[in-house]
């Protein structure tokens, strides 16, 4: 046990928020969290990406909701008050992810970290930085930064 | 004194010295109406002195040396050794924003180059004719030096028959925060003769409940001097409203004993609006106190009462707390109603009063974070005044409506774009004068900067009576840049608004001055940014307008909200004319989607806000819609179809951009009184899209 501790230290530890998105686990740093709440109606933005559901009110602020699913290429989400959004301050930015379920706050190593293999299509690559062999299950690391439409520029 | 206080002081420091500036500008600006108001002369000579008091608390020696090198200058003219002229005013002036720039590299911690400081002091010297050396022995001290405090030596100088003054001075508390010194004070009489302090400080506290910054010493002097009691009353000068002064001639103690009077200094008190109080006069005075100038007052210089300073932080949090106010007061009034309470009862005239309540509140809270744009075109005139030098132009600055009231955040984002488009009007708009002069122009131009209201929104405009944009040229260049075909047929208004073009502006053809890589079109979009617009208005061989309109805040907007495929929509009051039935007009269908309205102004496109955002495919069926017809600054309109209004409402303007970004059509956000987020419409972005253009070329338009 003390041998296990001390190993512990030597080696960085930190936590992830793990989620659902269609099935498939996901995760990413829980120091980007802010928060996690049920879904609410969003209100529809002109011309936006079809990922981005619309923008919230966040206690005053507006938030945009991204549709992990849909941005992931895994479907589009038909959100319905199960569904939570995950609140999340990227680079400058607040956002909203709307995920299926928050399943586990993993502490985890760098070494759990395994690189996702070449064979994997260049979209996933793009947002998935690696993936978590954790008691048998498979957890893909997002790269937040990517998640983002990079503007709404881009919609058009 | 802790480290903490030092930087409040600092800071308060520097925050004078940004009025004292203003103020010192306001003189120059006054000089060059009369170069011989001795008024003025005093007031930028006070304003020069006070900051160098100021800079000398805080060991800011290079502003310190050059301050008092200025200073210097400015009362030989001040005491009349020399007269000023137009190139001694320009020379001021110059120092004046050498003053400016130590300023603020002392605030930031800079260093400016020393070599900036001399050249000008050498132009001083040579301008006044002082003697360099000279004037460097009478630099002040403002190491602290022994004073005679001598407590115990109360007794004036024993013969009667000297010349000289008792003086009492007993500073008010708020004398140090005033940036006073009372031993500079003491330096200054001691030159006019022997000089005997004696403090009082029966009035300070002991050491453990000493305020250290409020001031509590009294002071009696005894200066043994030819001079006379004016000259004595003007080492005060400084301190007046700060203190109790009571200056007696020497073995005359019946002399009459007047309250100074803070009507010398009504520039200064105005700006700062430091009302000096007025002290009674001792009774034992038996004669009538000197009889006061009536103060001076300028026209155009609104009086205003006193103010404080507030740390933007506070306002900017009171404004949150108040948009969510209204918006809680909104929710409320939303839930109220659904229960329908009996009409006249408590709840319904409760929520009433609440809500005239939050919204006078709101409107208050708006207020404070108003200013006018006065210090901002004064930092133009500079930009002018360097503009000019760089291109040997000769431009006169004229400024109009400097107190228009604009947020403070706008003041403040518009200084980039406006510094660029003045220098562009001096750059490439003015013409030199020998060419001035071949067109019979006088040789001197004029670039005017003026801001006014209207209708809830704040308009500026940079005029210059230049050559106008050169259109052919423009035309050129832009097919040179592949912004334009060949063969594209512009009216000379169209050709106007290429210079806003990004990609307009190359390298090669930006002069020095206005370069930088940057072209009108960033100015632009700075504009548009504060929700503004900009357009361009030019008269071949008389000139160029930008004009440019703006919100009064970024906070609040009065909007008619909307509902158009079911989303709930806000559009700006400000840019609605009129609401229609489609049922009473007339619409007609050119092609196969385009639709004109016809009314008494000629023929407006229609745009079904529902298709335009993308909520829902065309309506064939506009009977049982509403019209908005919905006007730009420029005059163009267009006919906006939603489904119902809904009501009319102050609401709080709330970024889309800080967490998503720009979106066409949509200006911004707000929250509704359910919580929910409404979109802001930009009918402005909608109309230069879409609109009809402010030029006749209609059918143009339509055929195209």
């Amino acid at each position: 046990m003390e041998e296990a501790l001390l190993e512990d230290r030597t080696e960085e530890r930190h936590e992830v928020v793990a989620f659902q998105v269609a099935d498939q686990d996901f995760c990413f740093d829980l120091t980007s969290v802010r928060e996690i709440r049920g879904w609410t109606e969003t209100t529809m933005l002109p011309h936006a990406q079809p990922y981005v559901k619309g923008v919230i009110n966040l206690r005053g602020s507006v938030v945009p909701v991204i549709d992990l699913s849909e941005r992931l290429g895994l479907g589009a989400t038909d959100p319905a008050a199960r569904h939570v959004i995950i609140i999340t301050v990227i680079g400058t930015q607040t956002v909203g992810l709307l995920a299926d379920v928050v399943s586990d706050i993993l502490s985890v190593k760098e070494s759990d970290l395994h690189p996702i293999p070449d064979i994997i299509d260049e979209a996933v690559r793009a947002y998935v930085t690696g993936v978590l062999v954790i008691e048998g299950r498979m957890i893909r690391r997002l790269n937040l930064a990517r998640i983002l439409p990079s503007s709404a520029q881009d919609g058009r | 004194m802790t480290g903490a206080n030092t930087e409040d002081f600092r800071a308060s420091f520097f925050e004078e010295c940004e009025e004292l500036l203003e103020a010192m500008q306001d003189g120059f600006d006054q000089m060059a109406v009369d170069l011989h108001d001795s008024e003025t002369m005093h007031a930028i000579f006070r304003a020069v002195h006070s900051i160098k008091g100021g800079a000398g608390a805080f060991g800011l020696d290079d502003l310190v040396a050059f301050a008092h090198h200025f200073e210097t200058s400015l009362d030989t003219v001040r005491s009349g050794t020399i007269e000023a002229d137009a190139n001694l005013l320009e020379l001021f002036r110059q120092c004046g924003d050498h003053l400016s720039d130590l300023v603020a590299a002392s605030r930031q911690g800079d260093m400016l180059d020393p070599r900036a400081s001399d050249a000008l002091r050498t132009s001083l010297d040579t301008a006044t004719g002082a003697d360099p050396d000279a004037d460097d022995d009478d630099m002040p001290e403002f190491e602290p030096i022994a004073l005679n405090l001598d407590l115990g030596d109360v007794s004036p100088v024993d013969d009667p028959s000297d010349k000289g003054f008792e003086i009492a001075f007993k500073a008010e508390p708020d004398l140090f925060a005033s940036g006073n010194e009372p031993l500079v004070l003491f330096q200054a009489l001691e030159r006019l003769g022997a000089l005997k302090v004696t403090a009082d400080v029966d009035q300070v506290a002991p050491l453990d409940t000493l305020d250290q910054e409020s001031c509590a010493i009294g002071w009696t002097l005894h200066l043994v001097t030819d001079a006379s009691e004016a000259a004595v009353r003007d080492a005060f000068e400084f301190v007046e409203g700060f203190c109790t002064l009571m200056v007696m001639p020497i073995g005359e103690p019946e002399a009459p004993i007047s309250p100074l009077s803070a009507d010398d200094i009504p520039s200064l008190g105005d700006v700062m609006n430091l009302q000096s109080p007025q002290h009674e006069a001792p009774k034992e005075a038996v004669q009538e106190p000197v009889p006061k100038p009536e103060p001076k007052t300028k026209a155009d210089t609104p009086k205003m009462a006193g103010t404080i300073r507030v740390d933007l932080n506070k306002v900017d949090k009171l404004i949150n707390l108040v948009g969510e106010l209204v918006i809680k007061e909104a929710m409320l009034s939303q839930s109220i109603i659904e229960i329908d309470p009996p009409a006249g009862s408590n709840v319904a005239e409760g929520l009433d009063s609440l809500k005239q309540i939050a919204s006078e509140i709101q409107e208050g809270v708006m207020a404070i974070r108003a200013q006018p744009v006065k210090p901002m075109f004064q930092r133009m005139s500079r930009i002018v005044r360097e503009a000019a030098a760089a291109t040997s132009k000769r431009v006169r600055f004229e400024t109009v409506g400097e107190y228009t009231e604009v947020d403070k955040t706008v003041v403040e984002r518009l200084v980039d774009p406006l510094t660029h488009m003045i220098r562009n009007a001096i750059d490439h708009g003015l013409e030199g004068p020998e060419d001035r002069a071949a067109k019979g122009k006088p040789e001197e131009g004029t670039v005017t900067l003026s801001a006014a209201h209207r209708s809830g929104r704040v308009l500026i405009d940079i005029s210059d009576d230049g050559a106008g944009v050169n259109r052919e040229k423009v035309r050129q260049l832009a097919i040179e840049r592949g912004l334009i075909s060949e063969e594209a047929e512009l009216s000379p208004a169209e050709i106007d608004n290429l210079l806003f073009l990004p990609g307009f502006s190359s390298k090669e053809e930006v002069s020095e001055l206005s370069g930088r890589g940057v072209g009108l079109d960033v100015a632009r979009s700075e504009i548009m940014g504060l929700g503004g617009r900009v357009s361009i208005s030019s008269t071949p061989g008389h000139g160029t307008c930008f004009s440019i309109s703006l919100p009064l805040t970024l906070a609040v907007l009065e909007g008619m909200v909307i509902k158009v495929a079911d989303q709930t929509l806000i559009v700006p009051i400000s840019a609605i004319q009129e609401t229609l039935q489609p049922k009473t007009i007339e619409i007609h269908t050119i092609g196969a989607e385009g639709r004109v309205l016809r009314n008494r102004q000629g023929l407006v496109p229609v745009i079904d806000l529902g298709q335009l955002f993308g909520f829902r495919p065309a309506s064939a069926d506009l009977d049982h819609r509403v019209i908005l017809l919905v006007e730009s600054d420029g005059g163009q309109r267009c006919a906006l179809v939603v489904d119902e209004i809904q009501d009319q409402r102050q609401v709080v303007i709330k970024s889309l951009e800080t967490n998503y970004g720009h979106v066409d059509g949509i200006s911004a956000a707000t929250i509704l009184g359910d919580g929910r987020i409404a979109l802001i419409v930009d009918p402005e972005n909608i109309i230069a899209d879409r609109g009809t253009p402010a030029t006749s070329d209609l059918d143009l338009q339509l055929i195209g």
